[in-house]
């Protein structure tokens, strides 16, 4: 027994041992780098001297990833990471310094640089004293429900045989949009819904996809000849998974909040919006659905408010919540083969710059 | 306004009834139209150069008028009631000062200057474009939705001169539906080429035999809405609803290159008569110029409306007209400065000479002592 221990102290010694020879193997491995770096920025300098005019000197092309044993490439990383950060906190130590040293005198903090600061400048964004646009928003499809002509009457359907959580959503946004009406789609086509809809006066139909159980899409089709959007739908909450949320929603009619619409297209689709709830809000219910637009993302909240004096209000979220992102603006009613599109998001032409959004 | 009108070398008509002038050159766009009397019955459907010399531009609007607009005056002229049939324009066109107006209905009319009466074809319904012959100007093609091409000389309106027939069966054995969405004439020729709502373009030639196109291709899968010749006539460029825009060559119906950056469907088209330049617009409310060799964007051009009808004008220096007035305005200057100066005259004038290039040497030698100096303070 004790010579088995011994056979595997034996054994296991050199493993130890090794591993302390791997790690000095490193270390040393490291600083031969570090000492090859030095010996190639010495062979080159006397050179660099010399070609000062003629040529320019480029700097030795030795970087972390061209190591092939992944230990000590992993080393070197971690040390090149070490190293910047440090560089970045003396940098930053040094403006603390300098600033509290300058007191008052202090240049004011300059503003830290966000998406939507440096969000590339659109000439589509609509100027509100535009007269031609005014022009265009005055005799559009909308113009109807805007001169107060309408009354939103909306039919809410889904895609072919809808599962639970996609029934539940539909059933759920009849409650938060006043007059609107869940039907069963039992696989008609929506071509021959619409003239049918547009017969029984309907302003708008919505049409939630559904896959593999989940909302994933959501088609809304302005009748009787207007626009059709085709939205993505993503993070859908029902109103039992929302934390801290009030009572259902009541029949008064909401507010509507309408955030950051400044585009063409942006103001195309947020009248479109504006014209799914009726004209007079009931302040009384203190209710409000908001559609946020963030980076070509809207952001779909419905709450309850409450002042409790002038500066303070109280929030209480109901309702469903979900996100949406559009894929497309088509003229005309649903019309996916032989419609015209105005707009259609083109993935690889458009998502290309990561400052540069569309609504 | 005239002068805006004058350097401006593309005309567009939109959805609001708008007229637009561009200057490509300086990228500045122009509304030519009163905004107070605007309606969507104005919205504009066709636009035609008046004349050869492209001095005036007829506009058609979907309420049946056309009215009439100087480029030398900067306002529109006159207008004209030229309702027939229902629904929009769908072609319009001059022909020794005449009018030819199709309706949608297929109610072709010539409408005679000071005359009253028109002569009247009907050209089959649901018409979806009217186009005149280049070369002769009599000669006018129809093509729309199972509305197949049809090819009708305006001496003999009894009965068209070409009427294409479709299509063998597809391969189930069906009929091969025809929606005909946009045609042009060759140039110097009688052949037609159209494009198809179900993403076909085709070629037709009325002096074979063949009724059938001679050529046909498809191009992705979404229907093709504005069609354009380029300028030698051996390729076309189309443009879908999707605002996939492509140019196909016609010797051999393959692809050869794809223009990017629409984000909507495409309303129209034009390729420049010589410059190897495309114009298109459509409903993203752009205009934008495409260099037809090396599939660059040119130019871009946020017009506030939605854009329906196109005109590009076949002078060659569009792009080059700024240029210009600064070269001109530059040597005026110069003259100026030389009629200002005093003359010389001979005995004087040996002394000044004198006086000169003394001071002409001095000067170089200063100047060189400046650049000795120059070079010490460098090394």
């Amino acid at each position: 027994m004790v010579a088995s221990d011994n056979e595997e102290m034996d054994f296991a010694e050199p493993q130890v041992k090794g591993k302390r020879k791997k790690k000095d193997n490193k270390a040393e491995s490291a600083k031969k780098h570090l000492k090859e770096k030095d010996a190639e920025m010495e062979k080159l300098q006397p050179t660099s001297n010399g070609d000062n005019n003629t040529e320019s000197c480029f700097p030795p092309t030795f970087s972390v990833s061209d190591i092939k044993n992944k230990q000590r490439r992993h080393f070197m990383f971690m040390k090149l990471k070490q190293q910047k950060k440090k560089e970045k906190s003396d940098l930053k130590k040094k403006r603390k310094r300098e600033r509290e040293a300058l007191g008052d005198k202090a240049p004011p903090k300059p503003i830290p640089k966000t998406i939507e600061n440096q969000r590339v400048y659109d000439e589509t964004v609509v100027d509100p004293e535009d007269e031609e646009v005014a022009l265009d928003e005055g005799t559009d499809e909308f113009s109807s429900y805007f001169n107060r002509l309408t009354n939103p009457k909306i039919l809410i359907t889904t895609s072919d045989r809808p599962r639970g959580r996609t029934v539940r959503f539909c059933e759920q946004l009849a409650t938060v949009i006043p007059d609107s009406h869940v039907y069963y789609r039992r696989g008609l086509a929506l071509k021959k819904i619409i003239p049918q809809c547009v017969a029984r006066d309907f302003t708008y139909l919505i049409v939630v996809n559904e896959d593999r159980k989940v909302p994933n899409g959501l088609v809304l089709c302005h009748l009787p000849n207007g626009p059709t959007a085709h939205f993505k739908v993503s993070n859908v909450r029902l109103r039992k998974e929302m934390k801290r949320r009030g009572k259902d929603p009541s029949e008064h009619l909401p507010e509507v909040i309408l955030n950051n619409f400044t585009t063409r297209l942006g103001h195309s689709i947020g009248r479109m919006f504006a014209s799914l709830f009726p004209h007079d809000p009931n302040f009384i219910g203190r209710q409000v659905a908001t559609f946020h637009n963030q980076r070509d993302y809207i952001f779909f909240r419905f709450h309850r408010y409450i002042f409790k004096n002038e500066k303070r209000v109280g929030l209480q979220e109901l309702g469903p919540r979900f996100t949406l992102k559009l894929r497309s603006l088509q003229k005309g009613t649903f019309d996916s083969k032989f419609g015209e599109y105005e707009w259609v998001h083109k993935r690889h032409e458009m998502d290309s710059c990561r400052r540069k959004f569309h609504l | 306004m005239a002068e805006k009108s004058r350097w401006c070398s593309v005309w567009i008509g939109s959805e609001t009834g708008i007229l637009k002038g561009v200057n490509v050159a300086k990228k500045q766009a122009f509304n030519f139209s009163d905004f107070s009397t605007l309606t969507r019955e104005q919205e504009v459907s066709a636009m035609c150069w008046g004349d050869d010399l492209e001095s005036e531009v007829l506009v058609g609007c979907v309420n049946g008028t056309v009215k009439t607009f100087s480029v030398e005056k900067g306002k529109f002229t006159e207008f004209r009631d030229c309702s027939g049939g229902e629904g929009p324009f769908r072609g319009l066109a001059v022909h020794n000062s005449s009018l030819i107006t199709c309706v949608e209905s297929g109610v072709l009319k010539v409408w005679k200057e000071g005359c009253p009466d028109t002569v009247e074809v009907n050209v089959g319904r649901d018409v979806y474009k009217m186009r005149q012959s280049t070369s002769e100007g009599h000669k006018v093609a129809i093509g729309g939705k199972e509305n197949d091409l049809k090819i009708w000389d305006l001496q003999r309106p009894e009965e068209p001169v070409f009427k294409a027939k479709n299509v063998a069966n597809d391969w189930l054995d069906l009929r091969v539906p025809v929606w005909i969405r946009d045609l042009q004439f060759l140039p110097e020729s009688d052949k037609v080429v159209t494009c198809t709502a179900y993403h076909q373009v085709r070629l037709y030639d009325p002096s074979l035999p063949q009724r059938r196109p001679v050529l046909e291709t498809s191009f992705e899968e979404y229907p093709l809405t504005a069609l354009s010749l380029t300028s030698d006539a051996n390729s076309v460029v189309v443009g879908n609803t999707q605002g996939q825009v492509a140019v196909i060559d016609l010797r051999q119906g393959r692809l050869l290159r794809c223009l990017k950056g629409f984000a909507g469907s495409v309303r129209a088209l034009q390729c420049h008569r010589s410059l190897p330049l495309v114009a298109s617009c459509g409903l993203d409310r752009f205009l934008r110029i495409h260099n037809l060799e090396d599939k660059h964007l040119l130019h871009k051009v946020y017009l506030k409306s939605r854009l329906n009808c196109l005109l590009l004008t076949s002078r060659e220096n569009i792009q080059e007209q700024e240029e210009k007035v600064q070269e001109s305005q530059e040597e005026v200057k110069d003259d100026d400065i030389w009629a200002a100066m005093p003359t010389v005259t001979d005995e004087v004038s040996t002394k000044r000479k004198i006086k000169k290039t003394e001071t002409l040497s001095t000067v170089t030698k200063d100047k060189s002592s400046l650049t000795k100096k120059k070079r010490k303070s460098v090394t």
